[in-house]
C-alpha cells in the first residue's frame, strides 16, 4: 500500500489559485477544506491515496479552459477526474495540484439517430448514453462493467472495453470527435465527428492516453443498432482445460460471439456466496457465451456453440430465454470482483492479456505460482480476447501476506509479457503499473510514446506521474536543427 | 569520384544505389534509392540519411504514391520491396504480423489458407481484377489509411492495427502496441501513423487483428430516383437489424439514378434469409424494386476515378447524406462538371471523381465551391443540431498536376497546430516526406 505524503510544493500559490478559481466556477465549486478534499484521495484503486491540494467542479468547457489556463500560468499540475471508478490510479490527485472533477458536466447534448451519433459531456455515465439512444433502436457499444456509474470522459481517457468488446470494439472504435482543453488551456476539437477527418488521427492517439494529453469536454460517439437477437449460454465443465478447449473451438469455427467469459472454481464459489447465482454444482469452470446479431445467424451460431461445448465435455448447458434469465446468468460473472470479498479479507484485481491460444499454459502456470506462494488466485476472464483478471486473495491481517500477494500479482504480469501479451487490457497503466512499462517496452519505445506527450504537454503539468516511469524532457530536441525556419513551418510565411 | 553519401548509405544498407527514373514521385526525382531487408537495416540507413540531412520518402509498390501533395524535396527513396516477409500468422489468435513491403494480395493468400482475412478492401486491394493499380502493401495501407466498403463494419486500417514497428527519422527503432487484440499499455502510436503518409517515420512491421472469411456473401441493391430516396435507403439499411458489412452508394452522373447496395456476410442459409428482409426494407425506403445477387455490382469496391484523374474524399455525418449529395452537385454544376459520386455512404465517406480531361480551372472552382458548401449549416446539419465547428471535409486524394498545384489538397484541418507539434517532435528536421501532409507538414 502506498500513500503519497510529499509536502505541498507551494501551498501559498495553491491558496492564491483557489481564490482565482472562485470567480470561474463559484465558491461552492472550489473545495479547500481538508476533510472534503480527502473524499477525492483515490479512485477505484484504493491502494494509492493522496489528498488533492485543491478540488474544482467546473460546469462548462469554458470553465475547464479557464481553470487550466490558471494552472498553466501558475505551473501547478492538474488531474481530471470523472466518476472515479478507474482501476489503475489514473485519477490519483497530486498533493500540490488541482483536481478537476467533471461530474457536473453531465449533459447529453444530442442524440442524432440518422447519423448514429451521440454528443455528450464527459461526466455523462456510460449506460445513460445507451438509455438515451434506446428509443431510436440504438445503443452505445462499449460496456465496461462499471457502466452504471463510470463516465464517458473516463472511458475516453482509459480506452475502456467491457465484456462485449470482443465483437464490438473498444472506446477508441466508437469515438469520432473530441472537444478538449489542451494543457495550455486552449479549447479545440480533435476530429470532426465523421470518423474520417483529414490529418493525423489525434482522436485515436488521445483516446487511451489516460488523461495526460488534455481534458475532454465534449465527446462524439457512434451509436450501434440494437441487435435483433441475443442468446446467452452458460456451460459447465469439469476442468479449465476443457473450457479453454471449447473457447478455441468456437473461435476456430469462425464464430465471433459478443462475449466469451470464463470463471474458475474459486471465482464460482465466491459468486455463489455473494449472489447465489446457482451455477451448476461441481464445475471446475463455467463459460458464458453471448451471441448477438440477426435472428437467423444467432440461432445457427447458438446451435453450433452448444455442439462445440458438448463435444468438449460440458456436462450442463443452460440457455437464457429472455432478458431476465440472461441477467441471472450474468449476475455471477458481474459480481465476481466484489464477491471475492466474501471469501477473502483482501484481494488484488489484476488485468493482463495473453494471446488466446496461450491461455491454458498461462492458467496452469498461475496455478503453480499460486501454490508456491500459498496465496489463492481466483480466475475470471474475458476468454475470447485473452484478457485475464486474476483475483489475488490474501489476508492483510497476516504480516507479509500483502507483500507476497503483490509479488505474485507482479509475477502474473511477467507471465503475460513472456507470452507476448500485455500488462493491461482495459484498466490502464495509471500510477499502478508504470513500473512495469519498461518490462513490456524498450527505452526507445517509451521515449517515442513520450514524443506525443511533449507535443501536447511540454511542461508536463497534465496528470503527471502516470503511465510512464520517468518523464521525458521536452525542451530541446537533441541533434542539430536544419529543418525549415520556424516561421515557414508555422505557416506564417512562405519560402520558395 | 565516388559519392561519399552513397558510400555511407551503402555501409548501412546492402542494397543502395542511384535512384531510377521510376523512383520519381510526382515529378520529384530522388538521388538515391535503398531497399533495406530488415528493421535493423532500415534503422542504420535512416541514421546515415540523418547524418547527411537527407529528405526521405518511404515507398511500397507505388499503388498510391501519387496521392497527397508531392514532397517538397526527396533525396532518398526507401523501398520496402525487401521487407517482404509475413512474420507470423497466429491463426488460433486471429492475428498476423507482416513486414511493411508485404502485398495485401500476398497476405490475403496466406491468411486465406486458414479461412481468415484482414478485413480491409481498398480499391486495388487484391480482391478485384486489374486496372485499379494492383495490390498495395501493408505499409502503404497504413500510411495512407485507405479503406473500402468494409470500413462500415470493420473500420479502417487504424481499427485493425494492433502493433507497429517504425523507424524514426533519426534511426531510432520504436515499437508500440503488441500482438494481442486487447491492450491499453502506453500511447497508441499506431493510430498516429495510420494515415500519416510517411511524415512521422518509416513503418517496417505491423500486426493486425484478423476476422474469419465469411461463408457466404450477398448483395442487395436498389435504384433510387433522387438523393432523398437514397438517404432513406442507406439509413434503413444502416439502422436495420440485418447487420450489413457494407452499405455503398453509386451515382455516376447528375442525370442518372442513384444505386444503393448493401453487402451481407454470414452463413449461406442465414444470409439468404437476411437478404430477403433487406430487399423489402430497401425497396420500401428507396422507392424502387431491390435486387438480390450473389455478385457485387460492377462498380463495387472500385475507385470511381482513373489513376490520372481527380479524386476527392468527402467525410460527413451520415445523417446529412441527401444534403451533401445536393451540395456536391450544386458545386459541380456552375463549374460545368459532372463528377461520379461513390462511396461508403453509411460510414460517412463519399468519393467524387473527375476525369483526367476535366478542365483544371473548373476542377478548382468545383473544389473551392464544395468546401464552402461543406461549412453551410444546411449541409452540416448545424441549423438543427449541435455540431463541431467543422463537421465535413473534402480532401483531394489525387489530381493531375494542374489541379494539384492550384488547390490546397488537404483543405482546412482541425487542430493543425497540434499536428505541427507532433511532427516537430517525431521529425524535428522535417526530413520525412516533407510537404506531403496537411498544412505543409
Amino acid at each position: 500500500m502506498t500513500t503519497s505524503s510529499q509536502p505541498a510544493r507551494a501551498p501559498a500559490s495553491l491558496a492564491v489559485l483557489a481564490e482565482r478559481m472562485v470567480p470561474i466556477c463559484g465558491a461552492a465549486n472550489v473545495i479547500t477544506d481538508p476533510v472534503e478534499l480527502r473524499t477525492y484521495e483515490c479512485d477505484g484503486l484504493t491502494a494509492h491515496r493522496c489528498s488533492p491540494g485543491l478540488v474544482v467542479l467546473p460546469a462548462s468547457a469554458d470553465q475547464v479552459a479557464q481553470i487550466v489556463r490558471e494552472c498553466a500560468a501558475a505551473r501547478i499540475p492538474f488531474v481530471a477526474r470523472g466518476s472515479g471508478t478507474g482501476l489503475s490510479g489514473g485519477a490519483l490527485p497530486s498533493a500540490d495540484g488541482v483536481l478537476i472533477v467533471l461530474s457536473k458536466m453531465r449533459r447529453i447534448i444530442d442524440i442524432d439517430p440518422v447519423s448514429r451519433r451521440a454528443t455528450v459531456e464527459p461526466g455523462v455515465t456510460n449506460l445513460s448514453v445507451s438509455k438515451a439512444a434506446e428509443p431510436h433502436g440504438l445503443f452505445y457499444a462499449p460496456d465496461p462493467s462499471s457502466q452504471v456509474i463510470c463516465s464517458v470522459g473516463g472511458n475516453v481517457a482509459e480506452n475502456s472495453g467491457g465484456a462485449h468488446c470482443l465483437k464490438h470494439g473498444f472506446t477508441v472504435h466508437h469515438v469520432t470527435g473530441l472537444e478538449i482543453v489542451t494543457p495550455q488551456g486552449e479549447l479545440t476539437w480533435l476530429g470532426d465527428g465523421t470518423g474520417c477527418a483529414p490529418g493525423y488521427d489525434l482522436v485515436g492517439a488521445f483516446t487511451g492516453s489516460e488523461g495526460t494529453l488534455g481534458i475532454v469536454t465534449k465527446i462524439v460517439v457512434k451509436l450501434t443498432p440494437i441487435p435483433e437477437a441475443v442468446t446467452t449460454l452458460l456451460a459447465a465443465f469439469a476442468t479449465m482445460g476443457a473450457g479453454g478447449a471449447a473457447v478455441s473451438a468456437i473461435i476456430g469455427g469462425g464464430i465471433l460471439p459478443g462475449a466469451i467469459e470464463m470463471m474458475d472454481a474459486l471465482a464460482i464459489e465466491a459468486a455463489e456466496a455473494a449472489v447465489q447465482c446457482e451455477y451448476p454444482a461441481g464445475a471446475g469452470a463455467v463459460l458464458i457465451v453471448e451471441l448477438d446479431g440477426p435472428q437467423v445467424e444467432v440461432a445457427r451460431e447458438t446451435a453450433a456453440v452448444r455442439a462445440i461445448c458438448q463435444a468438449e465435455g460440458a456436462y450442463e448447458i443452460r440457455a437464457a430465454a429472455d432478458a431476465a434469465e440472461r441477467a441471472v446468468i450474468w449476475a455471477g460473472r458481474k459480481s465476481a470482483f466484489a464477491a471475492v470479498g466474501r471469501i477473502s479479507p483482501a484481494y488484488i484485481v489484476q488485468d493482463g492479456v495473453v494471446p488466446r491460444t496461450a491461455l491454458p499454459r498461462v492458467l496452469d502456470r498461475i496455478g503453480e505460482l499460486s501454490a508456491q506462494a500459498g496465496i489463492r488466485v481466483a480466475n475470471v476472464f474475458h476468454a475470447g480476447d485473452g484478457n485475464l483478471h486474476p483475483l489475488v486473495l490474501f489476508d492483510d491481517a497476516v504480516p507479509g501476506q500483502g507483500e507476497a500477494a503483490e509479488v505474485l500479482s507482479g509475477q502474473i504480469l511477467d507471465l503475460c509479457i513472456e507470452h507476448g501479451g500485455s500488462i493491461t487490457g482495459e484498466h490502464g497503466v495509471g500510477v499502478d503499473k508504470s513500473r512495469y512499462m519498461p518490462k513490456m517496452f524498450g527505452a526507445d519505445d517509451l521515449d517515442t510514446m513520450q514524443l506525443l506527450r511533449c507535443a501536447f504537454d511540454a511542461d508536463g503539468l497534465c496528470n503527471p506521474g502516470k503511465v510512464f516511469p520517468t518523464p521525458r524532457l521536452c525542451g530541446e530536441v537533441p541533434g542539430v536543427r536544419h529543418g525549415p525556419h520556424p516561421l515557414v513551418a508555422s505557416g506564417a510565411v512562405d519560402q520558395f | 569520384m565516388p559519392d561519399p553519401v552513397l558510400a555511407q548509405l551503402s555501409r548501412a544498407c546492402q542494397q543502395v544505389g542511384a535512384a531510377a527514373p521510376a523512383d520519381a514521385v510526382a515529378g520529384v526525382t530522388p538521388s538515391y534509392a535503398a531497399s533495406p531487408a530488415s528493421t535493423k537495416e532500415a534503422a542504420a540507413l535512416l541514421r546515415a540519411a540523418a547524418e547527411h540531412g537527407l529528405a526521405v520518402l518511404p515507398r511500397g509498390r507505388g499503388t498510391r504514391i501519387d496521392w497527397a501533395v508531392p514532397p517538397r524535396r526527396c533525396d532518398l527513396v526507401v523501398r520496402t520491396d525487401r521487407l517482404s516477409q509475413v512474420l507470423e500468422h497466429a491463426a488460433g489468435d486471429l492475428t498476423a504480423s507482416a513486414q511493411a513491403g508485404v502485398g495485401l494480395d500476398q497476405l490475403a493468400d496466406v491468411l486465406g489458407t486458414a479461412g481468415q482475412r484482414l478485413a480491409v478492401d481498398p480499391p486495388g486491394g487484391g480482391q478485384r481484377g486489374p486496372g485499379q493499380g494492383g495490390s498495395g502493401t501493408v505499409g502503404g495501407l497504413i500510411a495512407t489509411g485507405v479503406a473500402g466498403p468494409l470500413r462500415f463494419r470493420y473500420g479502417g486500417p487504424r481499427d485493425l492495427l494492433i502493433g507497429l514497428t517504425v523507424v524514426r527519422a533519426d534511426g531510432t527503432i520504436a515499437r508500440a502496441g503488441g500482438k494481442v487484440v486487447k491492450n491499453v499499455a502506453g500511447y497508441d502510436i499506431g493510430k498516429l501513423f495510420a494515415g500519416s503518409y510517411g511524415t512521422l517515420g518509416l513503418i517496417t512491421e505491423a500486426t493486425f487483428r484478423l476476422h474469419p472469411l465469411p461463408q457466404a456473401t450477398v448483395h442487395v441493391t436498389v435504384r433510387c430516383a433522387n438523393a432523398e430516396a437514397a438517404q432513406a435507403a442507406v439509413d434503413a439499411t444502416a439502422r436495420s437489424p440485418v447487420a450489413p458489412a457494407a452499405v455503398e452508394l453509386h451515382w455516376p452522373s447528375a442525370g442518372a439514378p442513384l444505386a444503393v447496395s448493401a453487402l451481407l456476410e454470414g452463413e449461406e442459409y442465414a444470409v439468404a434469409a437476411r437478404a430477403e428482409v433487406l430487399r423489402e426494407l430497401l425497396a420500401a425506403a428507396g422507392g424502387g424494386s431491390a435486387e438480390t445477387s450473389a455478385h457485387a455490382p460492377d462498380w463495387w469496391g472500385l475507385s470511381p476515378a482513373a489513376a490520372d484523374g481527380t479524386l476527392l474524399r468527402i467525410g460527413f455525418w451520415p445523417g446529412r447524406l441527401a444534403a451533401l449529395l445536393g451540395a456536391v452537385r450544386g458545386a459541380a454544376r456552375p463549374a460545368g462538371l459532372d463528377p461520379v459520386l461513390a462511396g461508403s455512404a453509411a460510414a460517412g465517406v463519399l468519393h467524387a471523381a473527375l476525369p483526367a480531361a476535366a478542365d483544371p480551372a473548373a476542377a478548382v472552382v468545383f473544389i473551392e465551391a464544395l468546401r464552402a458548401a461543406l461549412s453551410e449549416p444546411a449541409v452540416t446539419g448545424a441549423a438543427d443540431r449541435p455540431r463541431p465547428p467543422a463537421s465535413a471535409s473534402a480532401l483531394v486524394l489525387h489530381a493531375p498536376p494542374a489541379v494539384r498545384d492550384a488547390v490546397d489538397m488537404w483543405g482546412p484541418v482541425p487542430s493543425l497546430a497540434i499536428m505541427r507539434a507532433v511532427k516537430d517532435q517525431f521529425d524535428p528536421e522535417h526530413r520525412m516526406a516533407p510537404g506531403r501532409f496537411a498544412g505543409g507538414i
